[in-house]
């Protein structure tokens, strides 16, 4: 299971060799999270409709190693945008990937792109 | 900078290291941490939760992060295997030489073995590391593999011994105990008590057999029984020792400190040993000729030898230790506290015992009946921080003490408030935070609410056996001070979910992103999205189709989400009908998606297994033939059981399944704070366990009897009697009006049980509101329960019939692809998830 963890890690928008286009900002729900297939990743990619900003990191979520947190709520907590795990609701900001509940667990994040409609996450692969 | 070295990393060795670094002192010392275990230290206390849920880091004390984080050397996996009080060095295990100027011996227990014959043989356990766990667990999956009903005993019947019992339980192994002594724990308990505790956990499926010596463990290389006498042998599987506790003193003992005759290391009161620059703390500790095995006396002890260390020599460990307990063994609450056991001599008990309930309470008053000396509890210990608070502090006690301890309706009165304990009264005797220091927090403005106080006290933070303490305190003294005591329920909305609920159908609010404009701030979060989603539902009967973005998961996909991101498809089954035709259908949609099937405890059939792109097709079929969603996904109405009745029984005195079918129908789709669940026996034989629900019917002659607000789970409850001898018309009003009352007040997942004990007047109160009517709201309740039923529809028909809501039953936006990260494994014919890793 470790393997599949081990390819994700962040990106920095400096870092980005390829904006990967995955579709029409109309095909991403509003104030949730979808999911994206790239390559042997799945990325899961979060709308905050409120303030028109995005989100994307990986999708598995690393306490139980289950692709499932683009199906998770989104909000935010002391202004820090987030996700939480449908599984265990485990918290996770999506501006930094760290547990907001201390635990010693990470995620990996992207970089979003919008232009002309279009939603582009960044890679460095 | 001086050197502290502390030996062993458990609860305490950590407490060490927590209390230090939270002293200004600290920044002139530096702290190396050895710990034999391969993981940092973790919670001992809660271990038998990992068989729950096999999550080594959710019993953390803290991540390996924080010791790094506070500067403190952590070295794990590595024994400590030599003292050198001369040079002031100590050895590890592997060779490595580090020299101190303070050395903390904090190594704990170990369990004691008894020197019984075959005890090495495979299969024999002992109880206290996670690995040992680990060990066991593999061992009883192994046994489980080879041969159903496997047994496991465990030699001890103490504390310890019952916790290990429960474990055993939960590995699916037919549980047996064996003790020496003619009784259970009989440290803690009388003889009458702990009888008390027998006979509610024999009804729990426990094996008990007392006053067993053990002879020999026999078997050829694998544990198969334990013999006792010449022809008393008793068979088992697995064996698992917790017959008490050694102090792990070997390396003191070697370096030649003071240790006791049977094992500890000498300390004073400044929990220094024979050599001043050594302290010892913990299970290892002989303090007043004593070894203190629990957790409370010592963290004390840590906190003590912190103060040494940095210089403020004036604290000291107290002449005497409370050792008074309050534990839930097994869902069994047992406490005792002050002196449990009393001489006749030296003071009076009072003894309250109803064996059919499996209740026991005794206490120990003076001679002169103004003092409360010590007491047990067994089945019930809601009174025990109270009781335990007015023992340690010495107040008075009413005229007639067994007001303290008789129910209610005995003649016994809840006794004093939290308010009228002194402020130096502990509330919290883990992390020792007294009522002053709590209420100081509040009085002095630096906390506002719960959450305040246990982020600057720490109380509650330990066991959190006195988090109810805790809370009664916090608002008191809020209310004292002309605060208002809010139960909001998030950051994002300053509001308790009833105002919010006056406020969404007061103004007509259309969706959770204008309530969020109107009057909230932020984005929201977990907690206030599925609870606004729920009050839209209750209001207007909106399908979560609508507002799909403030649904949990579940309700989201309108399917439970399963253990590897799966989920699972139950069709509305209304009161456990079902005919052939129907039961073939469910049987080829499972076997065409390949879907795992098992019949629910609530009588119909959950089909486990199916991705979310198959949800839709799997639907579509079901609903062809006839079937809609069961909301098993939702806090809704989930299924009205019941047994056969008069239509097939020959005792049954109405038709229990008409009448479920008639009530599951009326309900269905109905969201509310938490789930609801029914049920309707025909006769007072009760088969189809009503009283166990948030609302259920016993036929009785004249009619139905009435029963509210029960539940299994966690904290099972029976339902308690609303109205009796009512005809079917009326049953139905009393429910409506329930149900919508219960919609209306009750706190956000709070269940029907918990809120009529939260409800002030309690069932006296709720007869008056839905049968008197004693509000002036009844037919309000009825035409707002009556619209809501109007306007049912099945969620899945309408979201497979919306291509725009089908939209969402898909794993990627950008492919057609689906999960390729899903492992099954073959299981007894059918399929399971793979394991986690």
């Amino acid at each position: 299971m470790q393997d599949i963890l081990s390819q994700y890690e962040s990106v920095a928008v400096d870092a980005v060799k390829e904006w990967f286009r995955v579709g029409e900002t109309s095909d991403f729900p509003e104030n949730s999270g979808a999911c994206i297939k790239h390559k042997t990743k799945q990325i899961a990619v979060y709308n905050f409709a409120r303030t028109g900003k995005w989100y994307a990191t990986q999708n598995l979520c690393p306490h139980k190693m289950e692709m499932v947190l683009s199906l998770g709520m989104i909000g935010d907590k002391d202004n820090i945008p987030k996700v939480a795990c449908p599984m265990h609701k485990k918290n996770f900001s999506l501006e930094d990937g760290s547990s907001l509940g201390g635990e010693d667990l990470k995620i990996a994040t992207y970089p979003v792109k919008i232009e002309n409609g279009n939603v582009y996450i960044g890679f460095s692969d | 900078m001086q050197h502290i070295i502390v030996v062993g990393n458990g609860m305490v060795g950590y407490k060490f290291c927590e209390k230090f670094v939270e002293k200004a002192e600290s920044k002139d010392f530096k702290i190396t941490v050895f710990g034999e275990e391969p993981r940092p230290a973790y919670d001992r206390v809660h271990l038998s939760e990992f068989f729950e849920n096999q999550d080594a880091k959710a019993l953390e004390m803290a991540p390996a992060q924080w010791y790094a984080d506070n500067s403190i050397d952590l070295i794990t996996g590595e024994r400590v295997a030599d003292i050198n009080r001369t040079s002031k060095t100590i050895k590890t295990a592997k060779d490595r030489e580090f020299s101190y100027d303070h050395l903390v011996l904090a190594t704990g227990s170990s369990p004691f073995v008894p020197p019984i014959k075959g005890v090495e043989k495979e299969g024999v356990f002992v109880y206290r590391t996670i690995e040992d766990l680990e060990g066991m667990l593999a061992y009883a999956a192994k046994l489980k593999a080879k041969k159903p009903g496997a047994r496991a005993a465990v030699l001890g019947g103490g504390l310890l011994g019952l916790e290990a019992g429960k474990a055993v339980m939960d590995m699916g192994l037919e549980p047996h105990i064996v003790e020496f002594a003619p009784k259970l724990m009989p440290r803690q308990l009388d003889s009458r008590s702990s009888q008390v505790l027998q006979l509610k956990l024999e009804s729990i499926g426990l094996n008990i057999h007392l006053s067993k010596a053990t002879n020999q463990i026999l078997g050829n290389g694998a544990i198969t029984g334990m013999e006792f006498g010449e022809d008393d042998v008793l068979d088992v599987d697995m064996l698992v020792v917790s017959a008490g506790i050694r102090p792990r003193d070997e390396l003191g003992k070697a370096c030649g400190l003071d240790v006791g005759v049977r094992g500890g290391i000498v300390v004073d009161n400044k929990m220094q040993t024979s050599d001043n620059s050594i302290y010892a703390i913990g299970e290892i500790a002989l303090y007043n000729q004593m070894i203190y095995g629990l957790v409370a006396p010592g963290y004390d002890m840590a906190a003590v030898a912190v103060d040494q260390i940095i210089g403020k020599t004036e604290t000291l460990m107290p002449a005497d230790i409370d050792m008074s307990t309050k534990l839930k063994l097994i869902g069994v609450d047992v406490a005792s506290f002050g002196e449990p056991f009393m001489p006749a001599s030296k003071g009076h008990s009072i003894i309250f015992e109803n064996k059919t309930q499996h209740l026991y309470k005794r206490i120990n008053v003076s001679l002169d009946g103004k003092s409360l000396l010590g007491g047990i509890l067994v089945g019930d210990a809601a009174d025990y921080n109270m009781l335990h608070q007015v023992y340690l502090n010495g107040m008075a006690i009413p005229e007639d003490p067994s007001q303290l301890i008789l129910p209610a309706s005995e003649g016994g009165s809840s006794f004093g408030s939290v308010l009228d304990l002194p402020d130096t009264a502990q509330v919290c005797s883990c992390e020792s935070v007294s009522k002053g220091d709590i209420c100081c927090s509040i009085t002095d403005g630096d906390c506002n609410d719960f959450g305040d106080v246990v982020a600057k006290t720490k109380a509650t933070s330990g066991c959190g056996g006195c988090k109810p303490m805790v809370t009664d305190l916090v608002n008191e003294t809020l209310k004292s001070l002309g605060k208002e005591v809010k139960e909001t329920i998030c950051e994002h909305f300053n509001f308790s979910r009833q105002e919010l609920y006056d406020l969404i159908k007061i103004n007509k609010v259309p969706n959770y992103q204008e309530a969020l404009n109107l009057f909230g701030e932020g984005h929201g979060c977990e907690t206030c999205k599925p609870l606004l989603a729920s009050i839209f539902a209750t209001i207007t009967m909106e399908t979560p189709n609508r507002q799909p973005d403030i649904q949990d998961t579940n309700d989201r996909f309108l399917a439970n989400i399963q253990r590897n991101g799966t989920y699972s498809v139950v069709p509305r089954v209304a009161g456990g009908e079902i005919t052939p035709d129907q039961l073939i259908v469910i049987g080829e949609v499972a076997k065409k998606y390949d879907l795992y099937t098992k019949i629910t405890g609530g009588q119909r059939i959950d089909l486990f297994g199916a991705q979310i792109h198959e949800l839709p097709m799997i639907w579509k079929e079901l609903i062809d033939a006839g079937f809609e969603s069961g909301h098993a996904y939702g806090k809704s109405l989930r299924t009205v059981k019941s047994c056969v009745g008069s239509t097939w029984c020959r005792y049954g005195m109405h038709e229990s399944v008409t009448f479920a079918i008639d009530i599951e129908n009326r309900y269905r789709g109905l969201r509310s704070p938490h789930k609801l669940k029914g049920g309707v026996s025909g006769c007072i034989r009760e088969c189809a366990e009503a009283r166990g629900k948030d609302f259920g019917l016993i036929a009785v002659d004249g009619g139905w009897n009435l029963y509210v607000c029960g539940n299994g789970g966690a904290t099972p409850k029976h339902a308690v009697l609303l109205a009796e001898q009512l005809d079917d018309e009326t049953v139905v009003k009393y429910l409506d009006r329930f149900l919508m009352f219960y919609i209306r007040t009750a706190g956000p997942l709070v269940r029907t049980a918990p809120w009529l004990d939260k409800l002030e007047g309690g069932i006296d109160y709720l007869k008056q509101v839905v049968i008197e009517d004693s509000l002036g709201i009844a037919e309000d309740l009825e035409q707002e329960m009556q619209g809501l039923v109007n306007r049912y529809e099945c969620e899945w028909k309408q979201a497979i019939e919306n291509p725009e809501m089908m939209k969402r039953f898909k794993h990627f936006v950008n492919s057609d692809d689906t999960d390729d990260n899903l492992v099954f494994v073959p299981m007894r014919e059918q399929k399971m998830p793979k394991q986690w890793a």
